[in-house]
């Protein structure tokens, strides 16, 4: 049986469609999974798109984490479902607390839209399982609070437990140790600010976020 | 007893702050040259129903470290006023 992706849904969530065509290229099922609903679905994985969830007032993910679906989403985590956050669902897995850090506004005064290289720093994670160390990846970025920060003892801890997925190799917007994805302890939750639901098809130039989704679909 | 909360949201030092940015950049086109450190926040204002002013101070409180902020990149002051 192929494996089922849930894709969350808030209100202002934009990139769901993108997100369900690359994972419907690799051969797996997908469900949509409205925020208010409190159930899953017996998916085998999450993804929490980007967007801009419930308009992005007060910040960016703060209220999608009271949507009901965050509770099913948050239980699944923590009993070691794999869940994706990219981009606007980065930012809601870090106001979840599901990851550490925040996402701040990019250094500089610009909206970023952008071809982008990422370097995979660990295939320890849910996110990278098929990928090779140090293997680069063309995946585009398309955010403007995408400055991952926090504070030393994060991210000591975060060097120390190899917990950096991505980095970006010319980092496009100021964020610290030019990390562009993080995993939680368990290695299950991975939060991502590039898209790489847009780089699943020659017409879009790159194919380079395949080997991630597939990572997601064989953990 | 009702209450009058004003959460005054600033981002923390070193905290990427574009809008005051631009608008500290743009005040020298104006003349004033001698003005630095700007910073751009949000206030949230709301009424709170509570026993006493302690009480609104812990909810208010509660509600800014729960909701409000976010304590990695901001802080906030609470200005409580009590309405007749």
């Amino acid at each position: 049986m192929s494996a089922s992706v849930g894709v969350v849904i808030f209100p202002g969530t934009n990139c769901e469609t993108d997100v369900v065509e690359a994972v419907s290229s690799l051969g797996a099922n997908s469900e949509l999974l409205w925020h208010g609903d409190e159930n899953i679905h017996g998916v085998d994985s999450i993804v929490i798109p980007g967007g801009f969830a419930h308009g992005d007032y007060l910040r960016p993910g703060a209220i999608a984490r009271f949507s009901p679906v965050m509770k099913a989403v948050t239980k699944f985590a923590l009993e070691g479902g794999p869940v994706i956050g990219i981009c606007n669902g980065f930012q809601v897995l870090t106001e979840a607390g599901l990851l550490p850090g925040a996402l701040q506004k990019n250094r500089g005064l610009k909206f970023l839209c952008q071809p982008a290289v990422l370097r995979v720093e660990t295939t320890e994670s849910i996110l990278t399982n098929k990928a090779t160390t140090g293997e680069s990846l063309h995946i585009p970025i398309n955010h403007f609070e995408g400055n991952y920060t926090c504070n030393k003892e994060t991210l000591k801890e975060l060097q120390e437990e190899n917990r950096i997925v991505l980095r970006y190799v010319n980092n496009p917007n100021g964020s610290i140790d030019d990390i562009a994805g993080v995993c939680n302890k368990k290695r299950n939750v991975v939060g991502l600010m590039p898209h790489p639901e847009r780089a699943c098809n020659d017409l879009l130039g790159s194919t380079d976020g395949q080997v991630l989704f597939r990572s997601l679909l064989a953990a | 007893m009702k209450f009058s909360i004003l959460v005054d949201i600033q981002l923390l030092e070193g905290i990427s702050d574009p809008a005051g940015a631009t608008i500290e950049r743009a005040l020298p086109a104006l003349g004033y040259k001698e003005i630095c450190d700007v910073s751009v926040g949000k206030t949230i204002r709301f009424t709170l129903e509570a026993t006493s002013l302690s009480e609104a101070q812990k909810t208010s409180e509660k509600i800014c470290s729960l909701f409000l902020t976010n304590p990695v990149i901001e802080e906030a002051k609470i200005v409580i006023e009590e309405l007749s």
